[in-house]
């Protein structure tokens, strides 16, 4: 079940990039040859195996909840693209 | 001798500083003399600071002076762009971090600070630690110095390359699928990938949170458990450092390796393993046998679903953790009418083709109706890895492999087929997925030159017995001597 340039497209909206018209054919070829490969997973039987997320079991790790200093406001703005005001900028939403 | 400070190892320019007879100044000034002289060949700096490390070389040879030097006091060092360092770039190899200055330094930075290592810049990687040969860095790749015509490995190829080159005394790197041992082994220095949790990710721009690992690309293996001995250690910063005593990681070394049972699966030895590669890999076996270790078979069956495992899982993780790089806090800002189209235009103008691809892929696996075949599905196949090994350390104390199947490629010789690419990492991915600590230790060269690496790993929290097993096939071979001809 190959992926469609349809389904390509659907995926960069998602993942917020723009494709270019001959990058589309491309990805879509090389992301099927990549699925074709991860396919592979599906020879093994894994019924009744935990899934693994991380290597170490680490359970939520708790600390006192007691105010320390953070960054300073203006150090956090120093690399924004566009600030004001002590805020960052974007463009109009509404 | 004094004309050559750079060629030296940590463990061989400390005790000269130590005693003054050797100032960080001096060292430093050659460095950057070197590199100003070299590194155009190369391109493994992308941020040389070299006002930064004439303030630190000075300061460290005050400490030295009054007598409260530390171990990595007055070493210059190369950090790999992905570590975030206050107050100095930080790229990630990436035009959508081109002009960052971090209000921060990472944990194993400020650690490095703190014990008076100077930093001599910002070594060369590709684009966000996605790749296997530092081609996919937004800013030229890094050129192998056996062999300018070759690829360094990656993703650290920058500091594989500057510690081959005698460019820094020893670097950092970072590894999420072989990043620090594969370019290791091709420039023919050591790379440790500690074992998940032992070091701190503070300050790690992140690629695939549950794989990424910090450790050091050194000339030596003394060098690198010197390096350990520094960054190991629980961060409150990092909940996913885990809160373990960490051990002197000199103690083992010259201890010898009588008894040690080293493993050696057949998975690792099959079709499309370069025959240099073999011979130098059972050579190195031969030696650490003559040395009294015992070799074992041992089983890890599940090694050919590895790639396609990590293929899943890393780009998974990628994809959501590179969903920051939005251009409103921080990096790159493309212009758009709109929030949507300022994203869009942002995040297509400052990924280069390989994050895309991989934030794309990671954006299917994850997307509705796809996440039980493929996240689902990869997170079980990689228990199944994970189980592979704790079987396997049962019967032996370190596994022991190639690191690659092949010497480096030529630059450009994969850039076409991403899947050829995956797959050259196919030794290195494991330790990742399982968690377990890894090193490459140089073991030969091959017929054209080009250095070959041994891989040894080693249970999770094993780096003893790994830097102790190394350390004894380096002491009982030449080959960390040879130096690139230039």
């Amino acid at each position: 079940m190959a992926l469609t340039r349809e389904e390509v497209l659907h995926v960069a909206k998602l993942a917020r990039l723009n494709l270019e018209a001959e990058e589309v054919e491309l990805f879509t070829r090389q992301l099927n040859d990549i699925r074709a490969y991860v396919e592979k997973l599906q020879e093994l039987d894994t019924a009744g195996v935990k899934p693994m997320a991380h290597a170490v079991p680490v359970c939520n790790a708790f600390r006192d909840d007691e105010v320390t200093p953070g960054l300073p406001r203006d150090e956090a703005l120093d690399n924004a693209p566009s600030r004001e005001e002590g805020s960052f900028v974007v463009p109009r939403i509404i | 001798m004094t004309d050559s400070l750079y060629s030296l190892s940590i463990s061989e320019l400390a005790p000269l500083l130590a005693r003054r007879e050797v100032s960080p100044v001096e060292v430093t000034e050659q460095l950057l003399e070197r590199i100003a002289a070299v590194d155009g060949q190369l391109n493994s700096y992308l941020t040389v600071d070299a006002d930064g490390a004439r303030v630190q070389a000075k300061a460290a040879e005050a400490r030295i002076a009054k007598g409260e030097g530390a171990p990595l006091t007055g070493i210059p060092l190369a950090l790999k762009d992905v570590l975030v360092t206050k107050g100095l770039r930080t790229t990630c190899g990436s035009r959508i971090l081109e002009n960052f200055v971090p209000p921060f330094d990472a944990t194993v930075c400020a650690r490095l600070r703190e014990a008076g290592a100077v930093f001599m810049g910002k070594v060369n990687m590709d684009e966000f630690a996605m790749g296997s040969s530092t081609e996919n860095s937004a800013f030229g790749p890094t050129h192998n110095p056996w062999n300018r015509d070759y690829i360094p490995g990656g993703s650290s190829g920058g500091s594989a390359a500057a510690v081959a080159a005698d460019l820094c005394i020893a670097s950092l790197g970072s590894d999420t699928g072989g990043s620090i041992r594969q370019p290791a082994c091709h420039c023919g220095v050591v790379g440790l990938k500690p074992t998940y949790g032992r070091v701190s990710r503070y300050g790690l721009v992140a690629y695939a949170s549950s794989l990424d690992q910090i450790g050091p690309l050194t000339k030596e293996v003394r060098d690198a458990a010197l390096l350990l001995n520094c960054i190991a250690g629980h961060d409150r910063r990092d909940s996913t450092s885990v809160d373990q005593a960490v051990p002197d990681y000199l103690a083992r070394l010259g201890r010898e390796i009588k008894g040690l049972k080293i493993g050696v699966p057949q998975e690792y030895f099959g079709e499309g393993l370069d025959p240099d590669v073999a011979s130098a890999v059972q050579a190195a076996l031969k030696t650490l046998e003559g040395l009294g270790a015992v070799l074992v078979e041992v089983s890890l069956p599940h090694t050919e679903y590895a790639v396609a495992v990590y293929y899943v899982v890393a780009v998974a993780e990628a994809s959501s953790n590179l969903a920051r790089y939005d251009g409103v806090k921080y990096g790159l800002r493309a212009e758009g009418r709109n929030l949507l189209e300022m994203y869009g235009a942002t995040r297509t103008k400052g990924f280069g083709a390989e994050v895309r691809r991989r934030i794309m892929l990671g954006t299917y696996a994850l997307s509705a109706g796809y996440y039980d075949a493929y996240y689902r599905k990869a997170s079980q196949v990689r228990a199944l890895i994970r189980g592979d090994f704790d079987r396997a350390f049962k019967e032996c104390d370190v596994v022991a492999t190639p690191v690659s199947p092949t010497p480096a490629f030529r630059l450009g010789e994969k850039m076409a087929d991403p899947l050829t690419m995956y797959l050259s990492d196919i030794f290195t991915i494991s330790a990742n997925l399982a968690g377990v600590p890894g090193i490459s230790v140089p073991c030969g060269f091959s017929g054209g030159g080009l250095p070959i690496g041994l891989q040894l790993m080693g249970p999770p929290f094993g780096e003893e017995v790994l830097l102790q097993a190394a350390y004894a096939l380096e002491q009982a071979t030449e080959w960390h001597r040879r130096k690139p001809v230039w």
